[in-house]
C-alpha cells in the first residue's frame, strides 16, 4: 500500500485521546482464553461468536441450496431418472421396474419447505445479522464486547440447537415438515394431515421456538449494547450505517418474533391438546372432524405480523453493509446519511403495518385490503430514497472495483429489480392474478434471497481480513460475483413470465395442465442455471475455507483505508478488542475525500476551524 | 485539543441489565398482544361462549397485589438497611407467589367445573391459554425470587449499590407480572 495519500498513527492518537476504562486492569480478559473449549467452542468473545454464526450459516446454506437443486431437477427434468440420487435420498426416490427413479411427491414438498425455512431463518437471519451484528457492533462502536457476553453465547447455542433439531427432522421416516415455510394450518395444525405434519411438524415447531429464543437473546443484547456501550464521542448520529441497520433490525426482531411465538404456542395447543384456534370444518377422508370454531386466517395474521417484518430483518443488515462498503470503496461520503437513517426507521415502522398484503387472496375484507395496499405502496418511497442515495454515492466516486464493491453494486441492482415487482404485487387487484404464482417466487428471491446474499458476500469479502487476518482470493471472488450475478438473473428473470402466465408455485408437476406445457423448456433452462450458480457458490466456499489458512496476509491494520473503528484494533484479535485505551470519536464515519484529505478516520480530532460531521 | 476532550463526556447511561430487562418485558408484552389481538378478532367473529370468571381469579388478584406490596417493602427495607424486614418480606413475597399459582390452579379447576373446558369453544381455549402463559411468567419470577433469597440468606447483610441494582431487576419483573395479570383480568372481563 505505497500509494496511501494520508496515514494516521492510530496508536498514538488513541493513547493521547482515547478513553481509559481500566479494562485490562482487572485481568478478566484472560480467563476466556484459557482452553481450546472455552476459547473456540463455548466462547463469550463476540468475534468468535460472529464466526460461529457465519460458519454455521454457511453449512446451512449449502444444505438448503442443495435441496433446491434436487427439486429444481424435478421441475426442469420431470422425465429424467433420479436413480443416482437414491444413495443419498433413500426411499424418497421411488425406482420403478424399469429402473427409472422419481422423486416422491411428499418429499418434494418437504424439500421446498425445508429450503424456505432454512434459508429464511438459519441463513439469512442468523447467518447474516447474527454474524455481522456480533462482529461489528462492538468493534465499530468502540466497545470491549457485547453488553452481556454470556447471553450472547446462549444466543448462538440456541441457534445451534434449533439447527440440530431441524437437521434431525430430515431423517425421520415420515420426513420433515412439508407444508411450506409459512406453516399454514390445517397442514401444520393436524398431525394426521400429511406425512410431514406429524413428528416433522412437531420438530419444526420445537426448532423454530428455540430459534425465536436465540433471536430475542441476540436482539436484546444488540440493542442494549448500541444504546449503552458506545465509546466517548460516538453519538447516535455518528454511528456508521451498518450499526443503525443492525440496531433497527434488532428492534424489529424483538417486537415481532414474540408474536410468532404466540402463534406457535397456539399451534402446539391445536396439535397436542385438541383446541381449535386455527381449525374449522375439516374433512379428512370424507369424515368431518369435530374441531370447529377456529380460523386458519387467524394464524396467517399472526404469522405475517412477524413474516413481513422478518423480510426486513433480513434485508436491513444487508443494506447497512452495502452502504458502508459502497462509501469505503467509492472513497466518498455516503450520500444523504440522515436520509438513510430516516429511511431505515420509516421502513421499520411501515413493515409492521403491511402484513396483510400476503393475505389479499385469503378472504380478507377488501376494504381492509385497501389500507394495506396503501401502506405497502408507501414502503416504496423510503426504499427508493435508499436506492437513490446508493447510486448518488457511486456517482463521481473514485471507485475500486474489487469483489466486495462488486457485490455491493450487485445488491443495488437486485434490490431495484425485485423491489419493482413488489410494487406490482402490492396492488391487491393485480395480486388476484399473481398470488401464489412463480411471479411471487421471482419477486422475493431477487429482492430478498439474492439481494441479501449479495449484501452478505459484500460483508464477508470486506471484513474477511478483520475476521481472519487474511484476504480472500480476488480472482475467485470476481468469478464468484459474475457467475452469481448473471446466473441469478438467469434463474429468476424467466420466472416472472411463467408467473404472469399463471403457473402456480409449489406444484410438484405440471403434467396434467396443458396450458403450462410450453414452459417445459424454460424450466429446463432455469434448472441448468441453478446448477451453475450452485457450482459457483462452491467456489466461494472453497475460497473461504482455503483463505482462512492460506490467504494473502493482512499486513497493515487498515487495508481498505476506512474511517471506522474496527480497523484500529490489532491484526491479531485480542479479547477486549483494544490493547490499551478505547479510541474516542470526533467525527462521523464518512469523511472520505474531505478538504484535500483522502480519508479521515473517526478517531482523528477536528482541526482548527474544521466543520465536523455533515 | 482541550475542546475535543471536553465534547461528549462518556455518558453514565442506564444500567444495561435493567435496560435488557425492559426490552424483555417489551417482548413479553408483544407476545401477549399477539394473543389478545387474536382473542379480539375471534370474539368479533362470533360463536363465542360467554361465561363468568371463577371467583378464585379475584382472590389470586388480591394475592399478587399483596405480594407486590411485600416485595416493595422488602426493597425499601434493604435500602434503609432494616435487615429483618428485608428478609421477612422477601420470604413473604415468595410464599405469596406460590399461593398465587395455587389459587390460579384452583381457578382453572373451578372454570372446568363450570363446564368451560379448553377444547369445546375458542373462548375457553383463549382463557386457558392466556392465564397459563401468564402463570409461566410468574413461575419465572418465582425462580428469580429464589435466587434473591439465596443471596439474602447466604451473603452477609450489607448495603451495596450492586446488590440494590440486582434487587431492582427482581422487583421490576415482579411488579411487571403483577400488572400484567391485572391487565389480562380486565381484558378478559371486558371482552366476553
Ligand atoms: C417495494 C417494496 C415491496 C413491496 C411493495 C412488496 C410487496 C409484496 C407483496 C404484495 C407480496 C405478496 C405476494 C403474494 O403472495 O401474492 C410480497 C411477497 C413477498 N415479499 Fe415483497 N414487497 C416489497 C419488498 C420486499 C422486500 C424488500 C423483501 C425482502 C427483503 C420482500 C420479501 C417478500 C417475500 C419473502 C414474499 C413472499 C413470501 C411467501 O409468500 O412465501 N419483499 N411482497
Ligand atoms: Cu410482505
Amino acid at each position: 500500500m505505497a500509494d496511501i495519500a494520508t496515514t494516521y498513527n492510530e496508536d498514538v492518537l488513541i493513547k493521547e485521546l482515547g478513553y481509559d476504562d481500566h479494562f485490562h486492569d482487572h485481568h478478566h480478559g484472560d480467563k476466556y482464553q484459557s482452553s481450546f473449549i472455552s476459547h473456540y467452542i463455548f466462547s463469550m468473545d463476540h468475534k468468535i461468536i460472529a464466526r460461529q454464526f457465519l460458519i454455521t450459516g454457511i453449512i446451512w446454506a449449502i444444505i438448503g441450496a442443495a435441496m433446491s437443486i434436487v427439486f429444481r431437477l424435478q421441475l426442469g427434468f420431470p422425465e429424467e431418472s433420479l436413480t443416482w440420487l437414491k444413495p443419498v435420498l433413500g426411499k424418497w426416490i421411488v425406482v420403478d421396474v424399469n429402473g427409472i427413479g422419481t422423486l416422491a411427491p411428499e418429499f418434494y414438498y418437504a424439500l421446498v419447505t425445508m429450503h424456505g425455512t432454512i434459508l429464511v431463518f438459519f441463513v439469512l437471519t442468523a447467518g447474516l445479522s447474527g454474524t455481522f451484528s456480533n462482529l461489528l457492533i462492538p468493534l465499530q462502536l468502540g466497545a470491549r464486547d457485547m453488553a452481556s457476553p454470556f447471553l450472547n453465547m446462549l444466543s448462538y447455542w440456541f441457534f445451534f440447537m434449533a439447527g440440530i433439531v431441524m437437521f434431525y427432522s430430515l431423517f425421520l421416516s415420515t420426513g420433515p415438515f412439508s407444508g411450506g415455510w409459512t406453516a399454514y394450518p390445517p397442514l401444520s395444525a393436524l398431525p394426521q394431515a400429511s406425512t410431514g405434519s406429524g413428528t416433522g411438524m412437531t420438530l419444526w415447531l420445537v426448532s423454530l421456538t428455540l430459534f425465536v429464543v436465540s433471536v430475542l437473546l441476540g436482539g436484546i443484547n444488540y440493542i442494549t449494547t448500541v444504546l449503552n456501550l458506545r465509546t466517548k464521542g460516538m453519538s447516535l448520529w455518528r454511528m456508521p450505517l451498518t450499526i443503525w441497520a443492525f440496531f433497527v433490525t434488532a428492534v424489529i426482531g424483538v417486537l415481532s418474533f414474540p408474536v410468532l411465538a404466540s402463534g406457535f404456542f397456539m399451534l402446539m395447543m391445536d396439535r397436542g391438546l385438541g383446541t381449535s384456534f386455527f381449525l374449522s370444518e375439516i374433512f379428512i377422508e370424507g369424515q368431518a372432524l369435530d374441531r370447529v370454531g377456529g380460523s386458519p386466517v387467524l394464524y396467517q395474521h399472526l404469522f405475517w405480523f412477524l413474516g413481513h417484518p422478518e423480510v426486513y430483518i433480513i434485508i436491513l443488515p444487508a443494506m447497512g453493509i452495502v452502504s458502508e462498503v459502497l462509501a469505503v470503496h467509492a472513497r466518498k461520503p455516503i450520500f444523504g446519511y440522515r436520509a438513510m437513517v430516516y429511511s431505515i426507521l420509516a421502513i421499520a415502522f411501515l413493515s409492521f403495518i403491511v402484513w396483510a398484503h400476503h393475505m389479499f387472496m385469503s378472504g380478507v375484507n377488501p376494504f381492509i385490503s385497501n389500507f394495506f395496499v396503501i401502506f405497502t405502496l408507501i414502503i416504496a418511497v423510503p426504499s427508493a430514497v435508499k436506492v437513490f442515495n446508493w447510486i448518488t454515492t457511486l456517482f463521481g466516486g473514485n471507485i475500486r472495483l474489487n469483489t466486495p464493491m462488486l457485490f455491493a453494486i450487485g445488491f443495488v441492482s437486485m434490490f431495484i429489480s425485485g423491489g419493482l415487482t413488489g410494487v406490482f404485487l402490492g396492488n391487491s387487484t393485480i395480486d388476484i392474478q399473481m398470488h401464489d404464482t412463480y411471479f411471487v417466487v421471482a419477486h422475493f428471491h431477487i429482492v430478498m434471497g439474492v439481494a441479501a446474499f449479495f449484501g452478505m458476500f459484500a460483508g464477508i469479502y470486506h471484513w474477511y481480513p478483520k475476521m481472519y487476518g487474511r484476504f480472500m482470493n480476488e480472482t475467485l471472488g470476481k468469478i464468484h460475483f459474475w457467475g452469481t450475478m448473471i446466473g441469478a438473473y438467469a434463474i429468476f428473470w424467466p420466472m416472472h413470465y411463467i408467473g404472469m402466465a399463471g403457473v402456480p408455485r409449489r406444484y410438484y408437476s405440471f403434467d396434467s395442465f396443458d396450458a403450462f406445457k410450453h414452459f417445459a423448456d424454460m424450466n429446463k433452462f432455469i434448472t441448468i442455471a441453478a446448477i451453475i450458480v450452485f457450482a459457483v457458490q462452491l467456489l466461494f466456499v472453497i475460497n473461504f475455507f482455503y483463505s482462512i489458512w492460506n490467504g494473502k496476509k493482512m499486513k497493515v491494520k487498515n487495508p481498505w483505508q476506512a474511517t471506522t473503528l474496527e480497523w484500529t484494533t490489532p491484526i491479531e484479535p485480542i479479547h477486549g478488542n483494544w490493547p490499551g485505551k478505547i479510541p474516542s470519536v470526533h467525527r462521523w464515519a464518512y469523511d472520505y475525500n474531505k478538504d484535500e484529505r483522502e480519508f479521515v478516520p473517526q478517531y482523528v480530532p477536528l482541526e482548527e476551524g474544521e466543520v465536523g460531521d455533515h | 485539543m482541550s475542546t475535543v476532550t471536553m465534547e461528549n463526556e462518556k455518558r453514565k447511561g442506564i444500567n444495561p441489565q435493567k435496560f435488557a430487562l425492559w426490552l424483555s418485558m417489551g417482548s413479553i408484552i408483544m407476545m401477549f398482544t399477539g394473543w389478545t389481538s387474536a382473542y379480539i378478532v375471534k370474539h368479533a367473529a362470533g360463536n363465542w361462549l360467554e361465561f363468568g370468571l371463577p371467583n378464585m381469579f379475584y382472590i389470586s388478584t388480591g394475592v399478587i397485589v399483596l405480594s407486590s406490596i411485600a416485595l416493595h417493602t422488602s426493597y425499601i427495607s434493604y435500602k434503609k438497611q432494616w435487615e429483618k424486614m428485608y428478609k421477612g418480606m422477601l420470604v413473604l413475597t415468595f410464599v405469596l407467589g406460590i399461593v398465587f399459582i395455587v389459587t390460579q390452579t384452583q381457578g382453572w379447576y373451578e372454570l372446568f367445573a363450570m363446564g368451560v373446558d379448553f377444547k369445546a369453544n375458542v373462548a375457553g381455549s383463549f382463557t386457558y391459554l392466556i392465564t397459563w402463559a401468564h402463570a409461566v411468567h410468574v413461575l419465572g419470577g418465582i425462580a428469580t425470587l429464589i435466587v434473591a433469597m439465596i443471596h439474602a440468606f447466604s451473603l452477609k447483610f450489607r448495603y451495596r449499590e450492586e446488590r440494590k441494582n440486582r434487587f431492582e431487576l427482581v422487583l421490576q419483573y415482579w411488579h411487571f407480572v403483577g400488572v400484567l395479570w391485572i391487565y389480562l383480568l380486565f381484558f378478559i372481563l371486558n371482552i366476553r
